[in-house]
């Protein structure tokens, strides 16, 4: 592998500007070509206007807000318990990882802890949403790119996840598990065996997915070089997660503050790829995935015994103050500050999401590339809708 | 082998017509509807461990015939601002190619629908009638997907154009003949370097050119990876996106029964179309079995094609054009002149 030096980055960006610039010269006359709201590149309702040359992309804007769902303002008016509900469906790939920084900024404010055994379980439950997000990505990006089959192998691992998840739960998509203090029950009797076979399952997925396609050789000239995110272009539009760590950028939440999770306690590692393509986000997307599911082994392993729940008051009237926790979730950072006045909701709830910030980035970095080139690098970004959205 | 149509009974020229004329419909759409249930329906399925249609018919074969019941049904839908005409006239364009291509196979020792001296060139220039209607279609529909699906389905069917002529050249210079009936003959009674046993099904000899020939079909029916004209993530679905019922009907019958011609003609030139080694050329019950031999090896070439188009993800616009005229092409005219150079020489 070949890393970019920085001087071949901006060398590759300046000759995609060069030609945008040369072609604007020859005063073609050029197309504007809206990319959604209904398309299925977009995986809901995000528009995109391009305005094209030929095939190649001269601007590009997105226009976000086609799913506002309203939920900071919504929260105002629900009790905490309540707010697990909503926020569930923000990115409803990986739900319950939305609840996570919610509920360990609510027990900041209360000053309270989740006893061990719940600390446990929430880190393994993240890590489940993880991959039950991050292997549709894996699956779906070959699909943006032509290849059909791998996103049925997908969907179908994802559902034994989904199938754990629920049988803990008893909800597929949308758990509302975590609570204030710790979590509503226990892991079921046979649970963790059977999770740690799905384990095994979800490796599999991900050699599958290694030799199918990251060996492929249309899939690496459609995406080496493709979407090209030098590190300090990624940082000045705060981009997390996955998408900043490919680009060589190493850092992540998990690591570097992990508040009322366990993962200081555990043995694992930060991936990070140099070349910061649309091959260097699946590949470390890919390594995630298979980290994720060794990080679920070992909570299931090392899990203390103990109670799930701390001891809260029957009706929580969250204390005065400002609290805010980020956590490292499956599309990126995910962050909320909430604004407490000693009620029974709280005053002020700001989420920030991880896509609506990854997607930031898309006018810059769609300038010149082909239009196929759109599509790949809109994959590779990976956004939910609904973390777009809110 | 006769050159006219040795029947039993004398029939006149119109119920000639007739017969040929149901003939070559059901070698259109017999071909068409297996491929159709046969990899895309049941293949398909079995690759992404999916069952695929259960329901209609037993293991759900009677399917495609529902879903042409259901395009049947629907409205005869024109987008707003098409040119009606143009819009009308593509798919027929587009089916019209294909089943002139069927006209020049043959079949058996006589069973075919003309026997024409340039059969293959015939073929060749036929299937190139396509892409008119499919820039017909990319144009009239007046959407903007559709435009850029069309222009992409033209460039590539032209690039592609050439190394499948080309890779044909090869297996003409060695048969010395451009009749498609010629062609099957010479591979039955050919030899490999003095080792007549099986005759010599070119892809032997000419196995490059049959590689070639494999991919370059593979553009012309722009398939993966090399769909970008109907690539669904890109263009929705080029230049299909503005039609429905039964004109789309048209454009689907096209582009499979355009897969079994390309297969069928790839099966003549290359595995000996519908002669069987240790059997006589001239029995009659040829005419009986020959159809069914080279639909076998028809279908052998179409899962080659379809194993690739479920597996592999697109080119883009430029790699595919840099692949057909910086790798296809050369070679093709190298194994041109190689073969050239040993058919003087041998």
């Amino acid at each position: 592998m070949v890393a970019l030096t920085e001087r071949q980055q901006l060398a590759y960006i300046a000759s995609q500007a060069a030609d945008a610039r040369v072609n604007v010269e020859l005063e073609t006359e050029g197309m504007t070509l809206n990319i959604g709201p209904q398309h299925p590149a977009t995986h809901g309702t995000l528009r995109i206007i391009v305005r094209l040359d030929g095939e190649q992309v001269i601007a590009a804007e997105p226009v976000p807000g086609y799913m506002h769902r309203g939920y900071e303002k919504l929260v105002e008016v629900r009790t905490y318990p309540q707010i697990t509900t909503l926020i569930n469906r923000i990115d409803w790939l990986g739900s319950f990882a939305n609840e996570v920084p919610f509920i360990l900024a609510a027990e900041r404010l209360m000053d309270i802890e989740a006893p061990p055994r719940a600390q446990w379980i929430r880190t393994a439950f993240f890590e489940l949403s993880r991959i039950a997000n991050v292997v549709l990505f894996l699956g779906d990006m070959a699909v943006q790119l032509g290849a059909t089959t791998p996103v049925f192998y997908a969907f179908r691992d994802r559902e034994h996840v989904l199938n754990q998840i629920e049988a803990a739960t008893g909800g597929r998509f949308h758990p509302n598990f975590d609570r204030i203090g710790g979590l509503k029950d226990d892991l079921p009797k046979g649970w963790i065996a059977e999770t740690k076979q799905v384990m095994g399952k979800i490796r599999a997925f991900c050699d599958e997915m290694e030799e199918l396609l990251v060996g492929n050789e249309i899939f690496e000239v459609r995406t080496r070089g493709i979407g090209v995110v030098p590190p300090e272009v990624a940082l000045s539009y705060g981009m997390s997660g996955a998408n900043l760590r490919a680009s060589g950028v190493d850092f992540d939440h998990r690591r570097d503050s992990p508040c009322g999770l366990v993962y200081d306690q555990l043995d694992w590692k930060v991936w990070t790829h140099p070349d910061g393509d649309s091959f260097a986000r699946y590949w470390v997307r890919l390594q995630e995935t298979r980290e994720a599911c060794d990080i679920v082994d070992q909570c299931l392993e090392k899990l203390p015994s103990g109670p799930i729940m701390a001891k809260v008051p029957r009706i929580i009237k969250v204390p005065e103050g400002e609290a805010y926790v980020a956590t490292e979730n499956p599309l990126g950072e995910m962050a909320y500050y909430i604004v407490s006045k000693g009620d029974l909701n709280p005053f002020r709830v700001k989420i920030r999401s991880a896509s609506f910030n990854n997607i930031s980035i898309v006018p810059w970095l769609l300038r010149g590339v082909y239009v196929p080139d759109v599509i790949t690098i809109l994959a590779s970004l990976y956004f939910i809708l609904g973390d777009i959205d809110r | 082998m006769s050159p006219t149509m040795s029947l039993a009974v004398d029939l006149a020229y119109w119920q000639q017509t007739t017969l040929r004329s149901i003939g070559v419909l059901l070698a259109v759409l017999l071909p068409a509807g297996t491929i159709v249930y046969l990899f895309l329906f049941k293949m398909m399925s079995f690759m992404q461990s999916r069952l695929g249609p259960m329901e209609a018919g037993p293991y759900g074969s009677m399917q495609l015939l529902a879903e042409v019941g259901k395009w049947l049904q629907k409205e005869d839908l024109f987008p707003d601002g098409a040119d009606r005409r143009v819009f009308a006239l593509a798919p027929i364009v587009v089916v019209m190619s294909t089943f002139l291509i069927y006209v020049v196979i043959p079949f058996g020792p006589d069973a075919w629908f003309t026997q024409i001296p340039t059969g293959i060139f015939l073929a060749l220039a036929l299937s190139s009638i396509s892409v008119i209607g499919i820039l017909m279609a990319g144009w009239a529909s007046a959407n903007k997907y559709s435009l850029m699906g069309g222009l992409r389905a033209a460039g590539q069917l032209i690039a592609y154009e050439l190394p499948l002529v080309l890779a044909v050249v090869g297996v003409v210079i060695q048969a010395g003949t451009l009749d498609m009936q010629g062609i099957v003959v010479a591979q039955r009674g050919g030899e490999i370097f003095g080792w007549g046993a099986i005759g010599n099904p070119y892809i032997f000899t000419q196995f490059i050119g049959f590689v070639m020939f494999v991919v370059a079909m593979q553009a012309e029916l722009t398939q993966p990876p090399f769909d970008m004209p109907v690539a669904e993530s890109e263009l929705v679905a080029g230049y299909l996106t503005e039609y429905s019922g039964f004109r789309f009907l048209l454009f689907f019958i096209g582009e499979f029964a355009t897969a079994g011609a390309f297969a069928a003609i790839a099966a003549t030139l290359f595995l000996g179309g519908w002669s069987l080694p240790f059997i006589d050329l001239d029995s009659n019950w040829m005419n009986v079995i020959g159809p069914l031999v080279l639909f076998a090896k028809m279908l052998l070439i179409v899962f080659l094609v379809m194993w690739v188009r479920f597996t592999y993800p697109r080119f883009r616009e430029d790699q595919l054009q840099i692949l057909a005229w910086k790798y296809l092409i050369p070679i093709s005219l190298a194994n041109i002149m190689v073969t050239s150079i040993l058919k003087v020489a041998l």
